[in-house]
């Protein structure tokens, strides 16, 4: 039984539709990813799932079952909870994500105490506990410290850490190391795979990088325009992609070991084909 | 074409103002970002620069370009001494080095039509014909010359970074700093400013300084690579040399560390 799946999504803005009969499912502990170009809406699948999507974006069908309860069909409150104690996200820019004027401790520990009603010891334990896991040398130093004194992968970590800390059964990870240079970024990856894999958990990945998705997904899902392309494990994948559009995707992929392989680009002919693809399936909706 | 080297930099040395750990009262500390860079580039060149970040390959492309002043060393162009000049001494120079940005939103003012961008530089250096070449470096660039009258936000990511493209070649310079130019670029718009540069720099015999973190970019562009690691050169010798055998460890991280498309790549 998939511990998260998505059935027929669709969103709009406005007028213009961002999601396209979306469907997919992530089994327990398994790594998807997702990926597609910018504006295909792969964030906005991992915004869905959370219920953080903005404002503008008006979900128009579809369910989102999570642990088999349906979220859409949910109170607000009743929403969050369920999120809230199953659900965690791993943020692109660490940055950003961490309260620059607060200190990381409460950081983390808050979201324990305040949602999950766990006592403020606990809570303080288990942070030290998992900022340890996660190879974050003296712990203790680094909760009073501010998110500003610290490199971006030890940001980068501290939200993994933050992450993981209430045991959720489902992780979204939103491009977690487009932010890092490349050396910190193989020590994410793994950080992050380590985890999911001793923690069980199931893992949605997004991200526009199949370099990426080869090294942390065991199965993946590509996006244009919204409209799920292709949907495969990793294998089938890489040898052969079925989609034309993937095979072009991982043709403009640059691979440093093969220098004669060129870095070709989309070519058009194939975004005319998706286009048509896409047109197509718009044709068959009830109008909205 | 003479043998003297577009570039030859020796043992430079650029700090700047600690302002993090500033002192009440008195100077602040400085920190020394270039730490004794010493470099050659041949007219006609492509070099990749490579490093990770706060290594100073960014601070090491702005002094080349004297967008910053060194504290020390020499930065010969073209056989000229520009490590000290003054702003006045430059103005003429700035025609013949020019740099593309990373981010062409932010390098690209919002209120200019293409047009006015790229004749920015043309008019300030008092060239004639200017509406010519404008039309010009669009066609360079593969953009129609309708695009003059566009405004940066009417672009994709991929055309506006060819409206910076356009800019930086409009002078005809001889050298071009190109800084992280495909970083934020999707993979498919990413090959094509590639290949577009690739054949620029043959038309137009131009020397291409790119700067990246990504080395599977730059295996594809560069005749020469050079590795920078907190300031010092760890490597800079011939792109295919470097990639078959990396001499020194840094390089190797850097290579390992690239995630392959590619599933028979596995990390321990």
């Amino acid at each position: 039984m998939s511990f998260l799946t998505i059935e027929n999504l669709s969103a709009h803005v406005g007028p213009s539709p961002i999601l396209r009969d979306v469907s997919l499912s992530v089994e327990a502990g398994e790594v998807r990813g997702l990926v597609g170009e910018s504006g295909a809406g792969k964030s906005m699948i991992g915004k869905a799932v959370l219920g953080t999507l903005p404002l503008a974006v008006q979900v128009t069908s579809g369910r989102i079952l999570l642990d088999g309860e349906d979220l859409l069909a949910m109170r607000p409150r009743d929403r969050r909870r369920v999120i809230g104690a199953k659900a965690a996200l791993i943020p692109q820019d660490p940055l950003t994500a961490l309260n620059p004027s607060r200190r990381v401790g409460p950081q983390i520990t808050n979201r324990l105490v305040d949602i999950l009603g766990w006592t403020r010891q606990d809570a303080q334990m288990r942070a030290l506990e998992l900022l340890h896991e996660v190879s974050i040398p003296e712990p203790e130093r680094v909760m009073r410290a501010y998110p500003h004194e610290l490199s971006g992968g030890m940001r980068q970590r501290i939200l993994i850490a933050s992450a993981f800390a209430a045991e959720p059964r489902l992780i979204i990870a939103d491009e977690p190391t487009t932010a890092l240079d490349v050396t910190v970024q193989k020590q994410i990856l793994k950080l992050i795979r380590q985890m999911q894999q001793r923690h069980g958990t199931a893992l949605l990945f997004v991200t526009h990088d199949l370099g990426v998705v080869s090294k942390v997904c065991q199965s993946l899902t590509v996006l244009f325009g919204g409209l799920v392309l292709e949907d495969t494990r990793v294998e089938p994948f890489f040898a052969h992609p079925s989609h034309p559009y993937s095979a072009a995707l991982l043709a403009a992929t640059p691979k440093y070991t093969d220098p004669d392989a060129s870095l070709t680009p989309v070519p058009d002919a194939v975004i005319e084909g998706v286009q048509a693809e896409i047109a197509a399936h718009d044709r068959m909706q009830p109008h909205v | 074409m003479s043998d003297t080297p577009i570039y030859d930099i020796e043992n430079l040395h650029l700090s700047f103002p600690d302002l993090a750990h500033k002192p009440l009262l008195g100077p602040a500390l400085r920190v020394e970002i270039l730490k004794g860079i010493s470099l050659s580039i041949a007219k006609g060149d492509v070099v990749g620069i490579v490093g990770g970040s706060g290594s100073g390959k960014s601070t090491l492309g702005r002094a080349m370009i004297r967008l910053l002043e060194p504290d020390s060393g020499a930065i010969r162009f073209d056989g000229q001494d520009i490590t000290h000049l003054d702003e006045d001494a430059l103005r003429p120079l700035r025609r013949r080095f020019q740099m593309i940005f990373q981010d062409p939103m932010s390098s690209l003012n919002p209120r200019r039509t293409v047009g006015a961008i790229i004749a920015g530089p043309l008019r300030l250096q008092g060239v004639d014909r200017v509406s010519a070449r404008v039309d010009q470096a669009l066609d360079h660039v593969g953009l129609p010359r309708a695009f003059r009258t566009r405004y940066p936000h009417e672009l994709s990511g991929g055309q506006r970074q060819r409206v910076g493209i356009a800019r930086a070649i409009a002078t005809e310079p001889d050298f071009i700093l190109a800084d992280e130019i495909v970083s934020g670029l999707d993979v498919s718009s990413q090959a094509q400013v590639l290949n577009l540069l690739e054949q620029l720099v043959q038309e137009l015999g131009l020397t291409l300084a790119f700067i990246s973190h990504d080395l599977s970019v730059i295996r594809r562009l560069c005749r020469h690579t050079l590795v920078l690691y907190r300031g010092e050169v760890v490597e800079y010798r011939e792109t295919q040399a470097l990639f078959d055998a990396p001499q020194a460890a840094y390089t190797r991280e850097l290579l390992d560390a690239i995630p392959l498309p590619d599933l028979e790549q596995v990390w321990d």
